[in-house]
């Protein structure tokens, strides 16, 4: 691609919200999956296979599964952020495989919040 | 061992033979072997005209690097502060009982080398242990034999969790 | 595109329109106007929420508080409330029906409630090997705005301005020091990301790394746009694998996208970043040592002067900051100095982000304001310590740190009040001891790792430490006497005088402190021949209380199979014993019996 210019930056910015954001129609849910070295550590891996195998076995087509480095409370990993369409986010601590195939059949699917492995809801503020 | 000429003379070139690449190399070479071969440096000595005096000091001073074989399922124990008051030494101990080797050793039959890690940053799992690129966090003594059985019989590569 | 600090999604779906959701809209807008926020916080309309049954409706991103059957009047008290003093309107919000357990709000959390979030901005947020998530949260436009409309004398100003010290251990004004590289003479310049964290207890440089690896890209490329650097080097330690493959990933896409390489951005401007992978070397985190390594020789550190910032890499003026200090310069150019300036106390300016480790029941990073109360960092954040125990000392910056005591607890952390308590601000470990942990097996832990990781090229750190390390060691296996307390304070302070770097100048620092501190534990271990907390096991004597043993465990013989002496004997259902003249002290029976029948005295 071309070198781009501040300008660019811009059109980036819009073109990349609207692809991740849930309110410009990216999709109807986006679980993220926080995979640093520690959540590696602690199992995050086995909470994406959990998770990809209910999208396919699903064949959900709008659910968005990405990934993002620590949300850093360590000693409560494996941890993933769950958003609806138009809700704050939920993060959910201490995962096994088992909580996760919950959460998706509860929350994502059927919107509603597994309240027993939910840490807290929103999200954390940039000063 | 045979000294794989076609491997180091590909490394070489592929660093422009540049000596300020030398400890690059050993990494690679560590990487491939998991040790640095005696024969494989002399290799490296020749081929790169500097001497071997050089090449052990930098297989000394930099901890990535062994001058003996590993073993199979190189075992390392997080040394860490968090690891420390967590109780990481009485980990060590009885890791040296179950396999019956000290710390830096490796086992006659090349399956096991137990060394000490200098914090691997996961400290909110501590204590931790790792075998081959298995990590194990929150571990406790009575946890070990649990850990290690896994490895004792399996011919297969750990599985990798970090790529 | 400023950051908003909140979003208020008014929904407009036809059910909350009909109830009056666009005069909520108008009446928010207005207020947010009059009350001069509307810098902060924006109004979005979303689409039908759902809840049709109690609108007009808010939800509060990024909180996720919400708030239904709104009027026009209910707003200005709202705004002024919510907005404007930060307290959300209880009576407004939507309460969830009884049978659901409600979850706490991120805001309530204690362990986010109290951070600050700059370097760490973007944790857990973005997807770290995609650069248009970084960009869309307004990264590289701190790169832009310095490479359009400043000069590298107004980035250099900007800098100094917001008074940003290095967060790599010595709190140097880093504003000063790159000033110090750009008047160098030489016109070749280089620019050094110091990665090599080896502070065991601290990886917010990982986390950084890991997380958001063009933060420190852009933090670089400023930089190098500053000091008139052409190249840049990031010096990572090997133990981070996942950290290299994520930078190496984002420097691939910097490139594609024509931000790192020639002429960047149009302006003339080229610069271009290497990627340097370390072979496993404590020292290599000091500055003259990392550049040894860079240069390909053993990573052993030089005398200073000169300064790198003169005589650096190959012998050009080269400028060396750490991981966490590059992660805030593009917010603190796109921000402006005042804006970081106005965070933290007097001298130590902005956030600063700690490993929260050891014993204490919330562990992890956070990123915190400077001059916080240690206090709120152990019991608000860090949720206090596990089961019950009690809190004895926070062990802060690494093996060139010391041990800060209960009594201190109210001391505000920043470097100088750091400093003055023997400690120092180090890389931002933070590891929390309890009543369990001894203060003497804590120094020997600290010159072990030192004696180990000297590179031996002076001696005051070579031989120093490892007799600094005798003295503890005999200490712990009760062969002490008294003066060689004497002894480690004096050696000490030869060590700390003589040697030729950071790691041997502040090696006996975790000695210092603990014998200031905790002089009672080493006259205990010396005096009584006792380990107050039980750690140094040559000072312990184990026995098994033969009434449990057989109550609670039925004589199990798991302590008696494990005992590598063989020193307990018993047989099924009945009490077992140690001989105490075969025992050696290794503590396995302690910690393999599961009904609390060995004891420890």
């Amino acid at each position: 691609m071309p070198k781009i210019t501040p300008k660019d930056l811009a059109r980036i910015r819009e073109k990349s919200r609207q692809s991740t954001t849930l309110r410009e129609g990216a999709g109807r849910a986006k679980v993220t999956v926080h995979m640093g070295t520690c959540g590696i550590a602690a199992g995050a891996r086995d909470i994406m296979s959990a998770l990809m195998k209910e999208v396919e076995s699903r064949d959900v087509k709008d659910v968005l599964v990405t990934t993002s480095g620590c949300a850093g409370l360590c000693s409560r990993e494996p941890m993933i952020t769950v958003e609806l369409l138009d809700q704050p986010p939920i993060k959910y601590v201490d995962l096994t495989k088992e909580k996760m195939q919950k959460i998706f059949e509860d929350h994502v699917m059927n919107g509603n919040i597994v309240n027993e492995y939910a840490l807290a809801v929103g999200s954390e503020r940039a000063h | 061992m045979e000294v794989e000429v076609e491997f180091i003379d590909e490394m070489i070139n592929g660093y422009n033979r540049d000596k300020r690449a030398i400890v690059s190399m050993l990494q690679d070479i560590q990487d491939k072997y998991y040790y640095l071969p005696e024969d494989t440096l002399a290799y490296l000595s020749s081929a790169m005209e500097v001497p071997i005096s050089l090449l052990y000091g930098f297989a000394t001073f930099y901890r990535t690097f062994s001058l003996q074989p590993r073993g199979k399922h190189p075992i390392s124990v997080c040394m860490g502060t968090a690891c420390h008051v967590r109780g990481a030494g009485r980990i060590i101990e009885k890791i040296e009982r179950e396999i019956d080797i000290k710390l830096g050793e490796t086992s006659d039959d090349l399956l096991y080398s137990l060394d000490e890690v200098h914090c691997l940053g996961c400290c909110g799992l501590a204590p931790v242990v790792t075998v081959g690129d298995d990590l194990y966090g929150k571990i406790t003594v009575t946890k070990i034999p649990g850990i290690l059985k896994k490895y004792k019989t399996s011919k297969e590569e750990p599985v990798s969790q970090i790529d | 595109m400023k950051p908003y600090r909140a979003e208020l999604m008014v929904c407009a779906g036809t059910g909350c329109v009909s109830n009056g959701a666009f005069q909520v809209k108008d009446a928010l807008e207005n207020e947010i106007k009059e009350r001069g926020l509307e810098n902060e916080v924006r109004v979005v309309t979303t689409g039908c929420n759902g809840f049709c049954g109690v609108g007009p409706l808010l939800v509060v991103h990024p909180d996720g508080i919400f708030y239904q059957l709104l009027t026009t009047k209910d707003i200005p008290y709202l705004v002024e409330e919510h907005f404007l003093k930060g307290r959300p309107v209880q009576r407004l919000m939507y309460t969830p029906p009884e049978d659901k357990l409600p979850v706490p709000k991120m805001s309530e959390i204690e362990f986010f409630k109290h951070q600050m979030l700059i370097a760490l901005r973007n944790r857990g947020i973005i997807d770290p090997e995609n650069i248009e998530e970084y960009i869309a949260r307004d990264g590289y436009t701190g790169l832009a705005k310095a490479l359009n409309g400043m000069t590298p004398e107004e980035i250099i100003q900007t800098v100094k301005d917001s008074k940003l010290r290095g967060r790599g251990g010595a709190g140097f004004q880093t504003g000063v020091k790159w000033e110090l590289t750009r008047k160098a003479k030489e016109k070749t310049k280089y620019i050094v990301c110091n990665a090599d964290e080896g502070d065991p207890g601290a990886y917010m440089d990982r986390s950084i790394l890991e997380s958001d690896p063009h933060s420190i890209l852009e933090g670089m490329i400023i930089g190098a746009r500053a000091i008139g650097a052409q190249q840049g080097f990031i010096y990572i330690r090997h133990e981070y694998p996942l950290a290299m493959k994520r930078l190496l990933i984002a420097i691939d896409q910097a490139k594609e996208y024509g931000l790192l390489g020639d002429n960047i951005f149009d302006t003339g401007f080229s610069f271009d970043i290497q990627v340097h992978r370390g072979a496993g070397a404590f020292v290599c985190g000091e500055e003259t040592a990392l550049l040894s390594a860079l240069e390909g020789q053993r990573g052993e550190p030089r005398p200073r002067p000169p300064y790198p910032v003169e005589h650096g890499l190959s012998g050009y003026p080269t400028n060396i900051n750490n991981v966490e200090t590059w992660a805030n310069i593009p917010v603190i150019i796109s921000r402006g100095a005042k804006w970081y300036a106005e965070i933290g106390t007097e001298n130590s300016k902005g956030t600063k982000v700690f490993s929260l480790v050891g014993k204490i029941n919330n562990t992890g990073l956070v990123e915190v304001p400077m001059g916080i109360k240690l206090r709120d960092i152990i019991y608000g954040i860090g949720g206090g310590i596990p089961d019950g125990k009690k809190f004895k000392a926070v062990q802060t910056g690494g093996p060139s740190g010391g041990c800060i005591p209960d009594s201190l607890i109210d001391l505000p952390i920043d470097y100088e009040s750091l400093k003055e308590a023997g400690s120092m601000m180090g890389s931002g470990g933070m590891v929390v001891m309890d009543e369990d942990t001894c203060m003497v097996d804590v120094a020997r832990y600290f010159l072990t790792f030192t004696c180990d990781e000297s590179c031996g090229k002076c001696s005051p750190c070579r031989d120093g430490t490892k007799y600094l390390l005798d003295i503890l060691t005999r200490i712990t296996e009760g062969k002490g006497n008294m003066e060689d307390l004497d002894l480690l304070e004096g050696l000490s302070k030869v060590v700390k005088e003589t040697a030729l770097c950071g790691l041997g100048q502040t090696a006996p620092n975790p000695i210092l402190t603990t014998m200031k501190y905790f002089r009672d534990e080493y006259e205990s271990h010396i005096k009584d021949k006792k380990c107050p907390a039980k750690v140094c096991r040559q000072l312990n004597i184990y026995t098994i209380d033969e009434e449990r043993c057989v109550t609670e465990g039925h004589g199990c013989g798991v302590c008696m199979r494990e005992c590598p002496e063989k020193a307990i004997t018993g047989e099924k259902k009945k009490a077992h014993k140690i001989n105490q003249e075969i025992c050696v002290k290794c503590g396995a029976c302690y910690d393999v019996c599961r009904f609390g029948a060995v004891i420890v005295e």
